[in-house]
């Protein structure tokens, strides 16, 4: 990532080859012959529409308890594909409903991730000197730190943690990676000719800052997002697993996973299904992910 | 070397100094009272007061943070409220030198199987190995640990025999056969990453001129491989192995809980559970301390490796 130059370089070849297409219909086009990209994209695309369109898809409500149908196997009494839970809940109505709150929560909090990354990172890069020492050193912080077990202290202290305030403690913990990013890219591109430039013709530092140092940042902030969801609905996951995320009546699939464990040696359906929906959903925007870091930027390829 | 070192250890010191004060002041706006958690529920009012007043607990925030540093820095981490005083220090030492264990055999697993994978699939880029073992990888980073853990118990542990009721340290062996699992499911995150970066690595020193010098010289293909080329992937290798220790040691917290290991991880979230404040605010730290040690001493290697790292 350090050698922005040369990136920069490539890319300009390519917006001057034949048939003169921009640098970034070429990455598209590079992006739609990944197979798993766009396996990838199709799977992050049925967890968006299932989450907004919850209310239409689930063929129940989440919440809705049925004394008759009680730790029903899938399948085994009808209207139930994916079978109840210890309350008689359609699993399959908890699950439609768990994608809108992981959609939710992954996104909300990848937001307040990337918008506190790139302050930090892009203040540190730009201006240097003792005000990135003490930003990174507040980085190392956040970095050292246990992310789930400062999580789980903070909602503890909360007693009983709203959405809202669950995607603000996700995202406080998770934008060291974004900050650290975007300093790197800042540092290396505000030496370069168009900076100084701009400088020479007495442009401030915001407008500098946000209007030729940013938007060049924008490929890499975009690919760490899109893996940042993924990290966030596994944190997410992870956090309700501890009893501390979402709390109920809301369905999270961490949660589901939670509410299983006394049951999981004789009705494991409970367990697999939710499971397996945070699984798909995980490797889908990684897929992605990948993707999109490979078409936009090869370098980065791990 | 020295100058490094040296500059090093004092950026080490602020990051510490944060840590503690963001852990002290987390433990100190838990709900709860620690001297009710201390004394019992019969204790009266007037023997709580005397009991907060003795723990200092009455005292303004400021002062009882600075206590706090002065009892650190002596190795002091405070007493358990829940544990009915036992010190936090042994606390966290017991239950850490089971997450260590943990720690260390996923490691191994990590090693083994990522190496393995990789050079599989790096030996025959593009090949049906090479698909497959990266596929498992990315599996490998998309499975929650917790979930894999469930599934290790229900369809694998019952299958061959294993117990999987928490940590039976009698013996080696029985510690080894009560981490065996757990230490599958925390070390396949690590897996994933080390084959991921082998196969790559792999594939770019196999294209190098000395590897074709190697095979034209008549040597067999496994000693290419593994004494030439895999010989030069190992500083990259390590290097990730040795920075996701530090998470591996940290991260062990859902790990413990689905296996119900005692270790650390368990042991505070427990500690959340029961507004015990010494024992989060120790454990965190002593968490952080580790962490930061860890990397530090992988900083370093590097940089007795790679002498460019040392001038940055």
């Amino acid at each position: 990532m350090k050698d922005t130059e040369a990136t920069l370089d490539r890319s300009e070849l390519e917006g001057a080859s034949p048939g003169g297409r921009s640098p970034t219909a070429m990455a598209l086009r590079r992006l739609f012959r990944s197979h798993t990209a766009v396996a990838g994209l199709a799977i992050t695309g049925v967890l968006v529409v299932t989450g907004l369109l919850a209310p239409w898809i689930a063929p129940h409500e989440y919440w809705r308890i049925s004394r008759e149908a009680v730790m029903q196997a899938p399948g085994a009494i009808p209207g139930h594909a994916l079978g109840t839970d210890e309350l008689g809940r359609d699993v399959l109505s908890r699950l439609v409903y768990g994608a809108q709150i992981s959609l939710l929560l992954g996104v909300g909090a990848t937001g307040v991730a990337v918008v506190l990354g790139v302050i930090v990172g892009a203040v540190s890069g730009y201006f240097g000197g003792w005000l990135d020492s003490l930003l990174q050193r507040v980085t190392d912080t956040f970095m050292a730190m246990p992310t789930m077990l400062v999580a789980i202290s903070v909602t503890a202290i909360m007693e009983r943690p709203t959405l809202a305030s669950l995607f603000l403690i996700m995202g406080f913990l998770s934008w060291t990676t974004v900050s650290r990013v975007v300093r790197g890219q800042v540092l290396s591109l505000r030496e370069n000719d168009y900076a100084v430039a701009a400088r020479s013709l007495g442009a401030g530092d915001g407008r500098i800052l946000f209007r030729h140092l940013l938007p060049n940042c924008m490929g890499p902030i975009v690919v760490l997002a899109t893996l940042l969801v993924a990290g966030m609905i596994l944190f997410e996951a992870g956090l309700s697993f501890l009893g501390l995320g979402v709390q109920p009546p809301y369905p999270s699939w961490g949660r589901m996973l939670l509410d299983a464990k006394p049951y999981m040696e004789e009705s494991p359906w409970l367990m697999v299904y939710p499971g397996a929906a945070i699984v798909l959903t995980v490797l889908g925007l990684n897929f992605f992910g990948d993707g999109l870091r490979d078409a936009f930027d090869p370098r980065m390829k791990v | 070397m020295g100058t490094y070192v040296l500059r090093r250890l004092l950026l080490v010191l602020p990051v510490l100094l944060l840590v503690s004060f963001i852990v002290f002041s987390l433990s100190y706006l838990m709900p709860g009272d620690p001297a009710r958690l201390l004394m019992g529920q019969s204790a009266d009012e007037e023997t709580l007061a005397l009991k907060r007043a003795e723990l200092g607990l009455d005292r303004p925030f400021p002062a009882q943070y600075a206590a706090y540093l002065g009892k650190l820095v002596r190795g002091d981490l405070g007493i358990s409220y829940a544990k009915k005083g036992k010190g936090v220090g042994e606390i966290v030492g017991e239950a850490f030198a089971v997450t260590a264990r943990l720690a260390v055999m996923a490691t191994l697993v990590s090693v083994v199987f990522g190496i393995a994978a990789g050079v599989l699939a790096a030996v025959r880029p593009y090949s049906w190995v090479d698909y497959g073992s990266m596929l498992l990888a990315l599996l490998g980073v998309s499975l929650p640990v917790f979930y894999l853990g469930y599934l290790l118990i229900v369809f694998v542990a019952r299958n061959i025999g294993l117990s999987t009721a928490g940590f039976d340290d009698q013996n080696v062996w029985t510690q080894f056969k009560s981490l065996l699992l757990p230490s599958l499911a925390l070390g396949a995150l690590s897996t994933a990453i080390v084959a991921r970066l082998t196969r790559s690595t792999m594939i770019e020193i196999l294209g190098q001129d000395y590897v074709r010098t190697a095979r034209a010289k008549g040597l067999s293909e496994a000693a290419v491989v593994l004494k030439h080329a895999l010989r030069n992937a190992a500083v990259p290798i390590v290097t990730v192995v040795g920075a996701n220790l530090g998470g591996l040691l940290v991260g062990a917290v859902l790990t413990e809980t689905v296996f119900s290991l005692p270790g650390l991880g368990r042991e505070v979230v427990q500690a959340i559970f029961q507004r015990d404040r010494e024992v989060i605010a120790g454990g965190v730290l002593f968490m952080s301390v580790i962490f930061v040690v860890v990397n530090l001493l992988v900083d370093l290697t590097y940089a007795f490796f790679d002498p460019r790292v040392r001038l940055e």
